[in-house]
């Protein structure tokens, strides 16, 4: 068997950082898409968008220059960059909601191989599941990608056939990263495009409860 | 002489009813009226429906207004968030009655509200459980769920500075809720961290027209802001 190592979170992180083009505006849920903030390339103006009412937010800042009243989504002190923006949260979900963010990256506890994702409740039975504003990004952002681990903890496959858990929305999911690799969902379902070196696409499939396709080249 | 500054906040909760719905802004510690929430424990209401994002962390502002039992229901899109403790024991007796509203239609809800708008139809929530029992329609071959407005009897809201016509502006990310709900109330009471002169704020940088205010509480608190 050959050796392969997993990507780490940030790494993970890295990876989708790296595919994300000059001039485009993205909102970045909790967890390993936080992440990707700081592992944006240096050379390209992004600009990144949060919930509670901000355009241009730019990294984490040094403990003496936090400002208490400029927070993100994750109630997570940042900085503001030169040509941000603050707003109300009508107007940011106008953003969102209206489709003008160019892409969303959220983490998930299921993606189904038709785009469904599940990342809000892990059970049908939980009366008290955490929304936030996942719906309306999944929903509303022209682009969805996922970053996951390929599996959880108990090594059970997250990249389904069908989501066991409740939806977030159905059909939304374009693109997912994982500790793995990253497969692009297609309308013949999850299409391989890349995946860790030493490890080979049958052993992926092992690790994946739907299909997956080679890419056709 | 338009003046809407109280003494103080015990004044500027006065005439708030048992079985009110309560709007609660702020998004995480930025902008929430902690100290006019924490009012209420004093001024008594009870039976309240509390809209807000988040369902209160540790044992202040919304938490110690829970904890008091002065809440029957809340409204909210993030219930469980890090320190909730007071939701979760709370939930799980039992004693607490709880709607989960994706985030972007809450805010949709009570915009709608303060405009007259008794309903709406968004895609957020179609084909999830969100969407149980509620009304479906298509526009333009897509599927929309319709949402009602929000609106509530009274409004508490956290602003920068504030003049005496009401006219308010607000700091950093502030703004969250507070402008939105400001003007979905009946009674819009605003918390002021300053009270300023009525030219202070330049006209074309008010966020929160006057208008749409009944009150204006000074900000009470030791802490340097």
């Amino acid at each position: 068997m050959s050796e392969f190592t997993p990507l780490s979170r940030l790494a993970m992180a890295a990876r989708v950082a790296h595919d994300i083009p000059e001039g485009w505006v993205c909102n970045l849920g909790i967890g390993i898409p936080t992440l990707v903030a700081d592992c944006l390339p240096k050379d390209r103006e992004i600009i990144l968008h949060s919930e509670n009412g901000i355009l241009g937010m730019g990294p984490s800042p040094a403990p003496e220059d936090i400002d208490p009243w400029v927070i993100n989504a994750g109630k997570q002190n940042v900085t503001l960059l030169e040509g941000a923006s603050l707003f109300h949260h009508a107007d940011s979900f106008a953003m969102i909601r209206g489709g003008h963010i160019d892409l969303c990256i959220l983490g998930a506890f299921e993606v189904a191989e038709n785009g469904d994702l599940a990342n809000w409740a892990t059970s049908a039975e939980d009366a008290a599941p955490a929304v936030g504003g996942a719906m309306d990004l999944a929903v509303g952002a022209k682009r969805i990608w996922v970053v996951t681990e390929h599996t959880t903890k108990d090594g059970a496959p997250k990249l389904v056939s069908h989501c066991s858990y409740p939806l977030t929305a159905p059909g939304v999911v374009d693109r997912i990263y994982t500790n793995l690799a990253v497969i692009d969902v297609t309308s013949r379902g999850f299409e391989v495009a890349e995946i860790v070196p030493g490890l080979s696409f049958e052993a992926l499939q092992a690790q994946t409860d739907a299909v997956l396709h080679r890419k056709e080249s | 002489m338009i003046d809407k500054r109280v003494r103080d906040i015990a004044e500027g909760l006065e005439g708030i009813q048992d079985g009110s719905t309560v709007m609660v802004g702020g998004f995480g510690s930025v902008g929430q009226p902690d100290s006019l929430i924490e009012g209420l424990i004093e001024q008594g209401a009870r039976e309240l429906v509390i809209v807000a994002n988040n369902a209160g962390s540790g044992h202040v502002g919304l938490a110690k207004l829970m904890e008091a039992g002065r809440v029957r229901k809340i409204i909210c899109s993030f219930p469980r968030s890090a320190g909730s403790v007071v939701f979760e024991d709370l939930f799980k007796a039992g004693k607490l009655e709880l709607e989960i509203v994706p985030q972007g239609t809450l805010a949709e809800r009570i915009r709608a509200a303060g405009a007259g708008i008794p309903a709406f139809y968004t895609a957020t929530g179609v084909g999830t459980k969100i969407a149980e029992g509620k009304e479906t329609r298509e526009f333009d071959g897509k599927t929309y769920l319709m949402e009602r407005w929000l609106p509530a009897d009274v409004a508490l809201v956290e602003a920068w500075r504030v003049d005496r016509w009401g006219n308010c502006d607000y700091r950093g990310s502030g703004r969250n809720f507070n402008a939105i709900m400001a003007t979905a109330a009946k009674t819009t009471i605003v918390l002021a961290r300053k009270i300023v002169e009525l030219d202070e704020i330049l006209p074309e940088n008010v966020v929160t027209p006057g208008l749409f205010v009944s009150r204006v509480v000074p900000f009470q608190s030791n802490v340097p802001v």
